[in-house]
């Protein structure tokens, strides 16, 4: 039967349930590796290598299916919606550290401060002559002396390499749509060259605040949120760019057509999210 | 022309595959549901092993039979249990089963995603269980897992959490899977406001579900690091906050109860027509409270805090948000009423269980109304005064209903008729002892008696005394649903396509004979 005609369910799958085992096997080996257990690194490694193998296995699944015409219309848009609330999960996911980083600057540590006491509040008796400024590693000096990271240098770099990354990644989609091959690969290679080097200098800047600057994640509060919120952002930029990567081979094997797409848009979008992220991150966490 | 494609070399079209290898490679949505729904039983029935090892302790003053260290970890692991491993599941269940059935798909959205939730569910109530046998015991600072306390967890610590990043990742899955499905998969002419109302509660919940379990996860991990990453996130002397970390977990928190209620909402809006046999009353108003009460659970979250030292403007806030959503609820209330007002009314067993639930819910609403004034809540707070109101609006609420809604489409998903005789007897045996159980623990509460403790003063000793009868004889009579679910799924007299008598017009899923085919509305069925 043709597929154009109707909504494609498949029947047996494999790759979710190893892909599960994987992540079970994996975390488990986290958390043993975390209580000092022997048994944890070897898990980790064959858990981790699970997951690998699923992936693998489900992203060429996906692609031949895809490129057998096997999803109409309607399944693509059930994709769509699945990556759009994916991605609202992984604002949400985002919004937990902002919002911990605006509680911690703007009320709580000025509580600690002494700000607002009155009759019965107890907050500066505890550490007292503590002046709240930001940013701090808190009146217990946690991590000792250290060095904020600046805004200018690597930070503003890292802006302008990922800002022209959504440059390319949207020169590439122009191609896709206008038919032309070598525009598309240009674009993407671009994209995915940008991004790992985003991540090579994010390397280098914390290489540079451990070995000079003593900002560790151990830096009290301020550490704690520098190296939270940049530190999973750099995790979802390797992630977008190992999507794009995929998306790159595919397009090479030619693969993808002017109106059937919906992966290389789905890691454009992720692509973009990741981007709006990080202005976010320059602005909050850098900037001011 | 068919309008399901299935890969060329698949030929189940005439049945399931037999074993294990069946479920464990399912996508289809009324195999996945059933696992869900079995697997949430078996919960239900070892969380409430967990209930009953603490109400044999409270049974009398004094230490009896376990140690204060396990009975904490007994509320903090039947807590979690219950919710994550057998009311959300219980839903998704339901879900998975009835939802493509109500809007005449074919299946759900993302199939293959759909078998993926449900195994990481199991896969993260496997590590869950694993504490139980570790060094340090299971986790034992409550459910809501405050630091700085449960930081001190033994080995157990990483393995709970990665379990919630587990349950967190297969509920996010289900609930974009479900919400895909309902935005893409309706059958031509289903408009949003011709959906049946349990599908409404359920993309509500399901975007709650999407919107708050990231921040769970977020605030656990914090957790992580703290213990074991050196970060100071919620140690003041790193410059952090403890209580921080109260209000992260209940921007999470309060939705999340929510999340156990509003599919609630939508079972009890399904059954009271069609025993009624009138449609439902306000439908639109239904619609709009749900949304609604949505919107608020996002901005009432600090009354489960009002005693941890906000701001006078923070508590005032708070306290008039959580009084606002006494105002959807109460629509959706009077809704039901209206649509039981001069209904022929019959009384079969998911009829009496929502009539039940319609009455003890509302009760415990009105102990959530006390709770929500700030002033007062100084003195109710963590007493079994609060034990008291979320039971109630957790087990003759959302509980009663799961076993109503197990009650009303049992005979759709297996063809057989359960023995109703016998499910009276449950009803009653439940509802009795669910308010011997539950209601003497408000008197407790105002007394003084603290929740979270395993042994008392001497003063308490009748209630707890009742109320452990009470909670004995609730939990023995759900083994009458068991044996009643055993009995119907192996045989029984044979049920009609309807079920219910006028039933079809109510949902789509009543056109389809009893039990369903493994592959229904393959061609979506006309709306009129």
């Amino acid at each position: 039967m043709s597929s154009k005609d109707g909504y494609y369910i498949p029947h047996r799958a494999t790759w979710p349930w190893v892909g599960t085992v994987g992540l079970a096997i994996m975390l488990a080996g986290f958390a043993n590796v975390l209580n000092d257990s022997p048994i944890g690194k070897p898990m980790m490694i064959i858990g981790f290598a699970t997951v690998i193998i699923m992936m693998v296995g489900w992203f060429t699944l996906q692609a031949i299916e895809s490129e057998s015409g096997m999803y109409n219309a309607q399944v693509s848009i059930s994709y769509r919606l699945g990556m759009m609330w994916f991605i609202f999960s992984e604002v949400m996911f985002f919004a937990v550290f902002f919002g911990t980083l605006y509680y911690i600057r703007d009320l709580s540590v000025d509580w600690l401060g002494g700000v607002g006491d009155g009759p019965g509040r107890s907050t500066n008796m505890l550490w007292e002559g503590y002046q709240s400024t930001w940013p701090t590693n808190g009146p217990g000096n946690v991590g000792g002396d250290y060095e904020p990271m600046g805004a200018f240098g690597l930070p503003l770099l890292n802006t302008l390499i990922l800002l022209s990354s959504g440059v390319t990644v949207t020169w590439a989609h122009w191609g896709m749509i206008i038919k032309d091959r070598q525009q598309l690969i240009r674009g993407l290679i671009a994209t995915v060259v940008l991004g790992f080097l985003f991540v090579f200098f994010q390397g280098l800047e914390y290489h540079e605040a451990y070995s000079e600057m003593g900002l560790t994640l151990g830096s009290g509060v301020y550490g704690s949120t520098f190296f939270m919120l940049t530190g999973f952002h750099g995790l979802h930029v390797t992630i977008g760019a190992i999507m794009l990567t995929v998306v790159l081979f595919r397009s090479w094997k030619g693969h993808f057509t002017a109106d059937n797409h919906f992966v290389f848009e789905a890691a454009a979008w992720y692509w973009h999210f990741v981007d709006v992220v990080w202005l976010g991150l320059f602005v909050f966490v850098y900037l001011f | 022309m068919s309008a399901v494609t299935s890969a060329h070399d698949e030929h189940d079209d005439h049945g399931p595959k037999k074993g294990f290898m069946r479920w464990l490679t399912t996508t289809n949505h009324k195999d996945i549901g059933t696992m869900y729904l079995v697997f949430a039983l078996v919960m239900f029935f070892v969380g409430g092993a967990m209930a009953l090892v603490i109400r044999a302790e409270l049974f009398e003053p004094g230490l009896q039979f376990v140690n204060p260290q396990f009975f904490n970890s007994m509320t903090t692991m039947h807590a979690l249990i219950m919710i994550f491993g057998a009311v959300m599941p219980a839903f998704a269940g339901f879900a998975n089963w009835m939802i493509p059935m109500m809007i005449g798909a074919p299946d759900m959205a993302l199939p293959r995603m759909n078998n993926m939730s449900f195994w990481l569910l199991v896969a993260g109530g496997v590590l869950l269980f694993s504490t139980l046998f570790m060094e340090g015991g299971a986790p034992a600072a409550g459910w809501t897992m405050y630091p700085p306390l449960v930081l001190q967890t033994g080995n157990s610590l990483p393995f709970a959490i990665f379990s919630i990043h587990l349950l967190g990742v297969s509920s996010i899955m289900a609930a974009i899977n479900i919400v895909a499905t309902i935005f893409n998969m309706r059958a031509p002419g289903m408009g949003l406001m011709k959906m049946p109302m349990f599908v409404w509660t359920w993309l509500i919940t399901g975007f709650l579900l999407i919107a708050v379990m990231p921040v769970f996860a977020g605030a656990v991990t914090m957790l992580l690091t703290d213990r074991f990453f050196e970060t100071s996130f919620f140690d003041a002397a790193g410059g952090g906050d403890p209580v921080l970390y109260q209000h992260i977990f209940w921007f999470f928190g309060h939705p999340e109860v929510y999340i156990l209620i509003l599919p609630t909402f939508g079972l009890a809006s399904t059954i009271i027509p069609v025993f009624a046999r009138k449609p439902l009353f306000g439908y639109h108003s239904m619609v709009y409270a749900t949304i609604v009460i949505a919107f608020l659970s996002f901005v009432v979250w600090a009354h489960h805090m009002f005693t941890v030292g906000m701001p006078i403007a923070g508590e005032l806030f708070f306290m008039y948000a959580t009084m606002l959503v006494a105002v959807p609820t109460g629509v959706k209330v009077f809704n039901w009423i209206a649509t039981m007002w001069k209904g022929a009314m019959t009384f079969e067993t998911p009829m009496l269980f929502t009539v039940a639930f319609v009455v003890l819910f509302t009760l415990g609403g009105f102990s959530g109304l006390m709770l929500a004034i700030a002033p007062a809540d100084f003195q109710y707070h963590d007493s079994y005064f609060i034990v008291a109101h979320f039971h109630y609006v957790l087990v003759p609420g959302t509980v009663f209903m799961i076993i109503a809604g197990t009650y009303y489409w049992l005979p759709k998903w297996t063809g057989h008729r359960y023995n109703e005789k016998l499910a009276k007897v449950h009803f009653w045996m439940s509802t009795i002892s669910v308010n011997v159980l539950f209601f003497p623990q408000h008197f407790l509460g105002l007394a003084g008696m603290p929740r979270r403790i395993p042994d008392y003063a001497v003063q308490f000793a009748e209630f707890n005394m009742i109320s452990s009868v009470g909670g004995f004889l609730f939990g023995f009579s759900q083994l009458i649903f068991l044996y009643i679910i055993i009995k119907t799924i192996r045989g029984g007299e044979k049920a009609t396509g309807e079920v219910w008598e006028g039933a079809k017009k109510h949902g789509l899923e009543w056109t389809l004979p009893s039990p369903v085919p493994y592959h229904t509305f393959e061609t979506p069925p006309k709306i009129k």
